[in-house]
């Protein structure tokens, strides 16, 4: 991470627990403005977890508790009394299998165009264009608008629900392993598009191929058992890593 | 291994001749009702018994028009009143209540569900009946004996509502916490979503739910017949007393026995809401269809 990148998020001792069952312990890590930052680590080791506290999302599951401080840009969105949606419109998600909202192609755009902004139909039209040709999936749908999103081959619904989510200018995409469900070529067109994004967005993007990560991560956050373990800029990460445990993950020893 | 694969096969023609016996029932009903109702058709136009309003079976009338309105009346109000209230109520239960809420909540809806008819009856004669006559229809400054239209509608609202609301919070606890997520990421409230996402989403189940809803009402029977007030005549207003078409044969079975042509009438009615039921279903499935073609989830 060059020293003058700015922090878009940053953790302090974040601790989550499901029944009281600890999920993360301690979280202190840094996420760099603009860049792309791979969250890595086993299955079941809190990655999607970790994500989902970015945005506030883990608080409509039932028995979750959330200690400690996340800042976006400096303020803490643990704080009481704030506008969730507000918080969550900053940042974009894409799971893991897209989920297209029951409507049609068009109005999976145009759904958060029409929440926050007043803008009329036509504005509303051309941000719906513009966010198609982002994904490149304009010239496959533009004869098919008003089909329903489910149509849609799986690897196109996710660059929908990627479209869905810039449509609201968000300044964080948050990825839960985007490609785990797509053929390889639909993977690859998601990656490029991520690699694209991240000059006008902070991209976060939870992955277990570690491939991947090396392929398209400035910063690396290593997860293990709720903890982090090591967290770095990626050459770093990767070439020379400090902890024993990074070593052996990176070496395939445990996964 | 012979011996399993016998088992299997009888297995499998047991199944076969069971389902076959069950569909054999459906065209045997309908049959019989049928051939049971010729008698009346041959002395009276359909037209005449849809349209006339006088039923009189010691004087050879029997017109079904009277009850024919008092059965769209007390099912149409019923739904009218429970249908909003109930999804209101699923939504609560399964999008806002918390958690140990819903967990006390949802045993009590389903006992409510499965209590039999004549105890709602029971408990509408006491509590509803005086209190539509002494409170509600002053209210509107009409006299009344309580024994009405509205007192048989608000029963029988009373009766779906578990059943509707039963099948509503199922149907909304199937979706995708996933789909959730997704909506809400955007920054959607939780009534947006609520509105825009989880309704659609569970529109097919919800119209299901609408329906079945509709089938207990228009066929209930002894609750209503508690308190419509059993009068065949057309209801001016809705505390008028009234008749449903099945109430109107548990009323009168007993005497059936005394003429042939009144039997034929009854089993006509009895036709009638076979048949009803019958096209009910059917426009539900094609509803169902419309509804998932349209959204397809
Ligand atoms: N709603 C929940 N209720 C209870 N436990 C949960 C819940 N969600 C997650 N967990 C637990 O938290 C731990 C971390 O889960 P999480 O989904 O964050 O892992 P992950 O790293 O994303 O795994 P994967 O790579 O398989 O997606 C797991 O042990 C999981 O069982
Ligand atoms: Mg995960």
């Amino acid at each position: 991470m060059s020293t003058e990148s700015r922090i878009q998020i940053e953790t302090k001792n974040l601790n989550v627990s499901f029944h009281d069952h600890v999920v993360l312990q301690n979280i202190d890590i840094k996420i760099p403005a603009k860049k792309l930052t791979a969250i890595i680590g086993p299955s079941g080791c809190g990655k999607t977890t970790l994500l989902k506290s970015f945005n506030r999302l883990l608080e409509i599951q039932d028995d979750v508790k959330i200690a400690g401080q996340i800042l976006v840009d400096g303020k803490n969105i643990l704080r009481p009394h704030l506008d969730v949606p507000d918080i969550r419109k900053k940042m974009g998600l894409l799971s893991q299998k897209p989920y297209p909202l029951p409507m049609s192609i068009r109005d999976n755009v145009a759904y958060g165009l029409r929440i926050h902004s007043n803008k009329n139909k036509d504005e509303i039209e051309k941000t719906v264009e513009h966010c198609l040709q982002e994904v490149g999936l304009w010239n496959e749908v533009k004869g098919r608008l008003h089909d329903p999103a489910s149509q849609l081959s799986v690897g196109q619904q996710q660059r929908l629900c990627l479209a869905r989510a810039i449509a609201v200018e968000p300044e964080v995409v948050l990825c839960d392993e985007p490609t785990s469900a797509l053929d390889p070529l639909a993977a690859q067109q998601i990656e490029k598009l991520l690699l694209k994004l991240k000059k006008d967005y902070t991209v976060v993007l939870v992955t277990h191929t570690l491939r991947q990560a090396k392929r398209v991560a400035d910063y690396v956050i290593f997860l293990y058992f709720g903890m982090v373990i090591e967290q770095g800029p990626a050459d770093i990460f990767f070439n020379n890593p400090k902890n024993p445990e990074t070593k052996a993950y990176l070496s395939g020893e445990i996964s | 291994m012979n011996r399993r694969k016998l088992r299997d096969f009888l297995g499998t023609k047991l199944m076969l001749v069971v389902t076959v016996a069950v569909s054999l029932l459906f065209f045997s009903i309908f049959f019989l009702l049928l051939f049971k109702s010729l008698l009346i058709f041959e002395q009276h136009s359909l037209t005449e018994i849809l349209f006339s309003s006088s039923w009189n079976p010691g004087f050879n009338q029997f017109g079904l028009y009277p009850i024919i309105v008092g059965t769209i009346l007390v099912t149409g109000i019923a739904l009218i009143i429970a249908v909003p209230i109930s999804i209101l109520s699923a939504v609560y239960i399964a999008e806002y209540a918390p958690k140990k809420v819903r967990k006390v909540i949802r045993p009590f809806i389903d006992v409510l569900a499965g209590v039999p008819s004549v105890v709602y009856g029971l408990c509408a004669l006491l509590f509803l009946v005086p209190f539509v006559k002494d409170v509600v229809a002053p209210w509107f400054g009409i006299e009344t004996t309580g024994y009405c239209i509205l007192t048989a509608s608000i029963t029988l609202a009373i009766m779906v509502f578990p059943i509707i609301i039963s099948l509503c919070v199922e149907s909304f606890h199937a979706i995708p916490l996933s789909l959730r997520e997704a909506s809400l990421s955007v920054g959607a409230t939780k009534w947006e979503t609520v509105k825009k996402v989880i309704f659609r989403a569970s529109a097919p189940s919800v119209i299901s739910a609408v329906f079945l809803g509709f089938g207990r009402a228009f066929g209930e029977t002894i609750a209503v017949n508690m308190v419509v007030g059993g009068i065949t005549r057309t209801p001016s207003t809705l505390f008028s007393p009234g008749q449903t078409l099945a109430s109107l044969i548990v009323s009168a079975y007993s005497d059936m026995m005394s003429s042939p042509l009144y039997e034929s009438a009854l089993m006509m009615v009895a036709l009638i809401l076979f048949i009803v039921v019958l096209l009910f279903n059917i426009f539900g499935i094609f509803v169902l269809r419309r509804a998932n073609k349209r959204w397809n989830v």
